[in-house]
């Protein structure tokens, strides 16, 4: 083995010499993956925002004199590929940082790759709480608010309705399990004597809407927690509406306000469903509105949550290399913990605790206005309001990670 | 729970029935007959719900909604009849399940299409006009339409019974999918029946879609998400037989009810949550159903089937220039990491196409040599990676010996004992069975948070100490892929593979000199799915991560492809077929923004002009070449 070793530390010493000469005064490419093919209906805003973001920061001269250059990949929905496409963006291309994904195992999968190789990794949208607590690292960033925090915002809201027996429904993977998990916890944790009456996990994708429909209402609850979403939600809102069961019962659900999943609702739109998302016509925050007026006269078409999602990204990003003065790794980290900057959301803040942005969202109750599902009695909630004590977060991230 | 409950849901269950009926019988229609596995399928159900939305939203009202499922069912009938007649017509006489990567291809071209035409938002259609509402049955409101389309399964039932029965087509249908040679020696145009019976199936999948329209929103999932469920309802059913397929229908939705009322129960103190069975209820119907029944609940032993295609030559061993070739092709392969300041992907991708080469050639030796279709391949190659995964992980082995021992060891425990129930069935009915298997170990993984780690699955398994360096781990791979190939090589070469053969061309008369059919099929299965481990681990450990994709039935058809791209007839297909699939889709990703239907289209003319797969075309035109020289002038 020990030639092989020479041999590799040989081909090591090449690749150093290669590359010293190619860091020039050239664009600063960030490399950026996601599955487009698999979810569009979420990623093609996303695209459309972080491409704004770039076209807006490079007009006004880019980042450290420099533009920015994003090189973006499909990862295949696989994290076998998504892996490979990292390496690529990292040996090919060069790229100072990676960021995107949306599906939380291609998430956990490269905030793997990103501390095995010690490249910068900027999770955009997985929600997964892995990625930040349990199999944090140094080396990740993520923008979009975890799987628990979407529940905790909903908390106040579901204490108010009092109500003591409760229905839960969910995708059968670890979203819908962790997100049902949180809401026990925390449900428990306020209101001791809620109870709950039953449990469906279904298939992702695939849910028999009449029967799930039917044994939720068969059990009786007063509340039901709905963690569905995409296809599924459609189902469950027609089949649940069709049979009547929502009728007298407060239902907490989760992403539903979103317009990725609520817009193809329509006329079946439930009234008055608690949930988190992102009513984007009836903000008015002049940063908001501001946004919203450039990403119409840039695609002609309004924006989803992904849209803003792909703006901040690239937002932070361009925000944490100019605080770094460089495109070094252990600067930007650096600059990335305890960043802040100003949104269409407002303000927000990559924790150092467990770099996680404190970009919050909008909780209300779903209503039908025109033909077409919104939100009314919408609030803001801040991302950081709702978090964990510090104690208890560090308890569940590796210690190294915050070293 | 109340007796009322449970029999309420078991009405919802007859109209799930009705549904996942239609999902089904167009297909058995369509195997039955042209012994085509029409991945498609899914993709003319799609097509079926989206030409039905926009019929119901651009027309509109009654005649839009109900006139509109007709005209999606004529649509994709002749949809259906096109791809016949254009692509399928052209390689009937390829071997057997070639026609299936033609499929395949049609099912990446019509899922861009679709996105191209309808766009990424799912789109919901309206309510079916005139049943909007529900109506009160023992307490509960069931809505009108699952009324409906509870009646819809046994009326398409009856009809296609008459059809089959009483009419002249009906009965070379059922003819041809007895012994469709002898309706072709009776002079029957059978050209002509294939595209019929084509766009039967496909219409089938037309108006199954189309009546799903007000249960769910047309979306671009729908083709990937179907298939499994109708090949389920065709094989529990029994091929050919659309009463078994209502039945096997029926059993399935039924158990499905089931286990949503039942919910969460604790029994003997464990506490269970029915519900998370639906994920596999119908793959674990179908594993018992053909354990049980080996040609499902309906279906007949299969007659003999006269392949239509040119029969294979006997294996040769390479000769001096294919030697040569691979001689230089491996010594660039040695030394390409050398080459890495200035090519550094070139290992990256080399160490997938590697185990690309190695998983496909381990599938391949079961199908090809074996005759054996596994559809579930992906179990041993996922058996192997979680297995090397988790003894890093949870047993602390370093990466060695969990690559070199645990990692087959699995594979081989898993391939040993699903391999005992499958040798004991053939043809399509083996390959179902396989896919059972699969799917249930998939689901096992994808739910077992606390040891798999889920559908997240497992982080953090680099490989340590020198392998940490990717060119090192490139050579590994490297050599453990060439061992692996030369080692299946061998055995095709040795009197174990005579034997192999002999069982696959005709069992009966390898019985009758004495093989042991089933335990040659056995042990074949077994080296198959231990080599086809250490693919799994090696990927392990390329990727520092495995998920449950490795196992899933997605990465079964990728194996399928692979092969048959190579070429299912010779030894050296699958080194060259898994490769080129993964440098195809890793190139076509990076370049076209409509990646999935440049996909497609390569594969489509890979199939037309190597209708033998890349290494079996050119091994015929060598070999024709050689004949038109020694031919005097």
């Amino acid at each position: 083995m020990q030639w092989l070793k020479s041999v590799a530390v040989a081909a090591l010493g090449l690749g150093w010499i290669g590359s010293t000469g190619a860091d020039a005064q050239g664009p600063i490419k960030i490399g950026e993956m996601n599955s487009y093919k698999s979810q569009p209906a979420f990623l093609e805003p996303y695209r459309r925002g972080w491409q704004m973001a770039i076209e807006e920061i490079n007009a006004k001269g880019g980042v450290l004199g420099r533009q920015l250059e994003v090189i973006s990949r499909d990862d295949n929905a696989n994290p076998g590929d998504a892996v490979r496409v990292a390496e690529e963006l990292v040996t090919r291309e060069g790229v100072a940082l990676i960021s995107g994904t949306f599906l939380s195992h291609i998430g956990l999968a490269v905030t793997d790759f990103a501390k095995q190789k010690k490249v910068l990794f900027v999770a955009a949208e997985p929600l997964t709480d892995k990625i930040t607590w349990e199999n944090g690292n140094r080396y990740t960033f993520r923008l979009r608010t975890s799987t628990y925090m979407q529940v905790a915002m909903l908390m106040p809201d579901t204490l108010a309705a009092k109500k003591k027996r409760w229905a839960l429904v969910y995708p059968n993977f670890e979203y819908g399990q962790s997100a049902v998990a949180a809401f026990k916890k925390l449900l428990k944790e306020k209101q001791p004597d809620a109870e709950f009456v039953t449990e469906q996990a279904t298939p992702l994708g695939k849910v028999d809407a009449g029967a799930v429909v039917q044994a939720l209402a068969d059990a009786k609850p007063d509340g039901i927690f709905n963690v569905l979403f995409g296809t599924d939600l459609a189902r469950f809102a027609r089949e649940g509406n069709t049979r009547g069961i929502f009728k007298d019962r407060t239902v907490v659900s989760l992403l539903s306000g979103e317009p990725e999943y609520l817009d193809p609702l329509k006329e079946d739109t439930p009234e008055g469903w608690i949930v988190t998302g992102y009513p984007w016509d009836e903000i008015d925050t002049p940063a908001h509105k501001a946004f919203v007026a450039a990403y119409q006269k840039r695609w002609n078409d309004y924006p989803r949550l992904g849209s803003p999602v792909g703006y901040i990204t690239m937002q932070s990003i361009a925000e944490a290399i100019k605080k770094a003065g460089s495109t070094d790794t252990e600067k930007m980290i650096a600059a990335f913990r305890g960043l802040k900057i100003d949104t269409s959301f407002g303000p927000i803040e990559y924790r150092k605790q467990d770099h996680q942005a404190t970009m919050g969202a909008y909780v209300g109750k779903t209503t039908l206005k025109g033909g077409k599902g919104t939100m009314k009695d919408f609030r803001y909630v801040d991302g950081g309001s709702i978090q964990p004590a510090d104690g208890e977060v560090a308890k569940m991230r590796p210690k190294e990670a915050n070293e | 729970m109340t007796i009322d409950a449970l029999l309420f849901q078991a009405l919802n269950g007859l109209a799930s029935a009705s549904s996942l009926f239609l999902i089904g019988v167009g297909l058995s229609i369509i195997f039955g007959v042209s012994r085509i596995v029409n991945m498609a399928h899914g993709s003319l159900y799609m097509l079926g719900i989206y030409i039905a939305y926009s019929c119901a939203t651009h027309i509109g009202g009654a005649f839009g909604f109900w006139g509109g499922i007709v005209i999606s069912t004529l649509l994709v009938a002749a949809i259906g009849a096109m791809i016949e007649i254009v692509l399928l017509r052209r390689i009937y006489r390829a071997p057997e399940l070639f026609q299936l990567l033609a499929t395949f291809a049609v099912v990446l071209v019509v899922s861009d299409l679709t996105l191209w035409i309808w766009g990424n938002e799912d789109l919901l259609g309206p309510r079916a006009p005139g049943m909007t509402g529900a109506v009160e049955i023992l307490g509960r409101r069931m809505p009108t339409y699952d009324i409906f389309m509870m009646f819809v399964g046994p009326a398409v039932l009856l009809v296609l019974y008459w059809l089959l029965a009483r009419t002249r087509f009906g009965r070379l249908i059922r003819a041809a999918t007895q012994d469709r040679e002898m309706v072709g020696a009776l002079g029957v145009d059978q050209a002509r029946l294939f595209t019929l019976v084509f766009a039967l199936g496909a219409g089938l999948a037309g108006l199954g879609g189309a009546l799903q329209l007000p249960r769910e929103p047309a979306n671009l999932a729908i083709d990937l998400n179907l298939i499994g469920d109708a090949f389920v309802v065709v094989v529990v059913g029994g091929m050919g037989s659309i009463t078994g397929a209502y039945l096997a229908a029926l059993i399935i939705a039924e158990i499905k009810a089931l286990c949503i009322a039942l919910g969460a129960q604790t029994i003997f103190g464990v506490s269970f949550n029915f519900s998370r069975l639906t994920l596999v209820a119908e793959f674990l119907v179908m594993a018992v159903v053909l354990i049980v029944r080996p040609y499902g609940l309906m279906g007949r032993a299969q007659g003999l089937i006269r392949t239509l295609a040119i029969p294979e030559e006997p294996v040769r061993a390479a000769d001096a220039m294919t030697k040569g070739l691979a001689g230089i092709v491996l010594a660039v392969l040695v030394v390409m990491p050398l080459a890495s300041a200035y090519w550094p992907y070139a290992t990256v991708l080399g160490i997938d196409m590697l185990i690309a080469a190695l998983f496909a050639t381990s599938l391949h030796f079961i199908k090809g040599p074996g005759g054996m279709h596994s559809f579930g391949h992906a179990a041993y190659f996922g058996l192997g990676a979680y297995g090397a995964g988790l003894a890093v992980k949870a047993g602390g082995l370093s990466t060695m010996p969990a690559l070199l021992v645990v990692a087959p060891l699995a594979a081989f425990a898993g391939a040993a004992l699903f391999g005992w129930f499958c040798v004991r069935l053939s043809g399509v009915y083996l390959a179902m069975l396989t896919l059972a298997f699969g799917q249930i170990v998939w689901s096992i993984v994808y739910q077992w948070e606390t040891f798999t780690g889920g559908s997240n699955g497992v982080v953090g398994v680099w490989p340590q100490g020198l392998l940490a360096d990717r060119s090192i781990y490139y050579w590994l791979v490297l050599a453990l892929t060439v061992s692996g190939v030369m080692f299946l090589r061998t055995v095709i070469f040795a009197p174990f593979g005579l034997g192999l053969r002999a069982v696959r061309d005709n069992p009966l008369r390898a019985a009758a000199i004495g093989l042991d059919v089933r335990r040659i099929q056995w042990i074949a299965f077994i080296l198959a799915g231990t080599v086809c481990g250490v693919a799994g681990g090696l990927y392990a450990f390329a990727k520092g991560s495995i998920s449950p994709e490795t196992i899933h039935v997605g990465r079964s058809i990728d194996g399928i492809v692979m092969v048959l791209l190579g070429g299912l007839q010779t030894v050296s297909g699958p080194v060259i077929g898994g490769p080129l699939f993964t440098l195809l889709q890793d190139t076509l990703i990076r370049q076209v923004s409509y990646w999935r239907a440049a996909l497609g289209i390569v594969i489509l003319i890979i199939v037309l002009v190597f209708p033998q797969g890349v290494v079996g075309s050119i091994a015929h035109w060598r070999q024709w070449l050689a004949e038109r020289a020694r031919r005097p002038a």
